[in-house]
């Protein structure tokens, strides 16, 4: 894998850092009047998600990290490994618990969702930005209110728990936003 | 920026007016003082040799002569400008721009303006007073606090910076957060210009203005040593709100001395693989002429400009920033 130095630190460049790949965020450029110029650099570690401020003498480099995203449909889970798959190849991929981690909860059959890979293995499963969900179980709400009551909680198919208006009932299919975790609308069906 | 308004300049009206008022208001206080306002040379025929300064470079194809020219645009107006105190000015101030290559970002634009003065007849003191006053009238500040050098370490890093061995000023600057830097630098200087950064500068001077003293002699640049302890030199950084603004000296006097600090600077690029730079013979021969007793300061003028305007970047305060330049 190549190197990078500090003034190629752009905004989605992968780099090695700790045994770790991760992400750039941010790169600022510090330098006194009188002295060694230095980069502030704000990067996300792609395993443990963690966020850091870490610097470098500017004209350092480091080794970049093989990371590539591919977007692949999710086909079912075998109890330990969650399988997708690639539409046009029909390559298969297993990812594990922890490479899924909180996103479980999104996962919804035949959905494509993205998949990062480093070294060629799963690290993280980013899902669609909406996803359409089934209510499992929520209390019966009151006839005729809409939404902006501060709503009620409902629990969907994969066991996620969001806040829906009154007026939507066990059964129903709702369309939730994987980003904020918010109900958008019921689904168009 | 949307492409489509790429043009459009990066600071509002309102900045610009605010800039072309200080600068009238800077006028005033120099004419106040019987400071002279100059004007010398962008590009010149020597450049210099700070490791941690690259000027740009350009050609100058003369009317009668085949051969082109190398010429570089100025780091800063200071060798002319002593130039000009050695032959007889007095008292001098510059509101000029000053090109620095590799330089960009929030607090940088490789093009900016830069105010110098120089005071004949004052020590770094009385200069670090004038700075004080300026800052008053200009951004209304409260008064300026002196802080050592040393007791900014002490109180920052928990360390005292002067007299630190290498391998000890490692284990410091490892233990403060920056051990991969800490394991792999040799220069003193730049490990504790790390901890000046990102420890120190950020903290020091969000109430009041600040003007760290004494910097270590092996960070003089241009200054006198101190007499009576030649750890330390008589130089001033002046902060305020994290940002620092103004650098200065008592300025050093000694011809030798300082071509022997430009030779220096020249083996410290070679160590580093950097290229030599041709020392500025005139301002050599300007020196053994006499520079007259005196202190000097530069003040970043478009950062001074940031905190009258509390903007957040450089660009807010100038026409064009260098990605619309």
């Amino acid at each position: 894998m190549a190197n990078y130095s500090t003034n190629e630190f752009k905004a989605g460049l992968k780099i090695m850092l700790d045994g770790e790949p991760c992400n750039v965020l941010e790169n600022e450029y510090v330098k006194p009047g009188k002295g060694q110029a230095f980069n502030r650099v704000k990067i996300r570690k792609l395993i443990s998600g963690k966020v850091l401020e870490k610097t470098f003498r500017s004209g350092d480099s480091v080794e970049g990290a093989d990371v590539m995203d591919t977007d692949l449909s999710y086909l079912y889970n075998d109890g330990e490994f969650y399988h997708f798959m690639n539409n046009e190849t029909f390559e298969q991929i297993a990812a594990d618990e922890k490479a899924v981690g909180e996103n479980v909860k999104w996962l919804v059959e035949n959905d494509t969702c993205t998949i990062t890979l480093w070294n060629g293995s799963p690290i993280a499963v980013t899902p669609p930005n909406f996803v359409e969900l089934e209510i499992t179980e929520t209390d019966p709400g009151l006839k005729g209110d809409t939404a902006g009551t501060g709503g009620k909680p409902a629990t969907l198919a994969t066991g996620a728990v969001v806040r829906v208006p009154l007026f939507v009932q066990t059964g129903e299919v709702v369309k939730v936003d994987t980003r904020s975790g918010e109900y958008v609308s019921r689904a168009q069906k | 920026m949307a492409d489509f308004d790429a043009w459009q300049p990066t600071a509002s009206m309102d900045s610009l007016r605010t800039r072309a008022q200080v600068m009238a208001q800077v006028r005033g206080f120099f004419a106040l003082r019987n400071v002279l306002e100059v004007e010398t040379p962008m590009l010149s025929q020597a450049s210099v040799t700070d490791v941690n300064l690259r000027a740009f470079e350009t050609r100058f194809s003369h009317p009668q002569s085949s051969q082109e020219q190398v010429l570089y645009l100025q780091t800063s107006p200071e060798f002319a400008m002593k130039r000009l105190l050695c032959a007889g000015s007095g008292s001098i101030y510059q509101l000029s721009k000053a090109f620095r290559n590799e330089e960009a970002g929030r607090f940088h634009n490789p093009e900016f303006t830069m105010l110098e003065w120089y005071r004949v007849g004052f020590d770094h003191w009385q200069l670090i007073d004038e700075v004080d006053a300026l800052l008053q009238e200009v951004l209304d500040t409260p008064p300026l606090e002196i802080v050592t050098y040393q007791q900014a370490f002490i109180r920052y890093c928990d360390f005292d910076p002067l007299d630190i061995s290498l391998a000890h000023l490692q284990q410091q600057t490892s233990r403060l957060g920056f051990n991969d830097i800490a394991q792999s630098e040799t220069n003193k200087d730049v490990l504790l210009q790390l901890l000046c950064c990102e420890l120190i500068e950020p903290q020091l001077s969000q109430e009041r203005p600040v003007a760290l003293v004494n910097f270590p002699a092996s960070q003089a640049a241009l200054a006198k040593l101190e007499p009576e302890d030649p750890r330390i030199a008589r130089r001033f950084e002046v902060y305020y709100k994290g940002i620092e603004l103004a650098n200065g000296y008592h300025e050093l006097g000694d011809p030798q001395e300082q071509l022997t600090r430009f030779e220096n600077d020249n083996l410290l690029r070679q160590s580093k693989g950097l290229p030599t730079i041709t020392i500025d013979n005139l301002f050599i021969q300007a020196m053994h002429q006499g520079l007259p007793d005196c202190a000097g300061v530069a003040l970043g003028f478009d950062r001074l400009m940031m905190l009258k305007r509390q903007s957040s970047r450089i660009e807010q305060t100038m026409s064009f920033f260098i990605d619309n330049a």
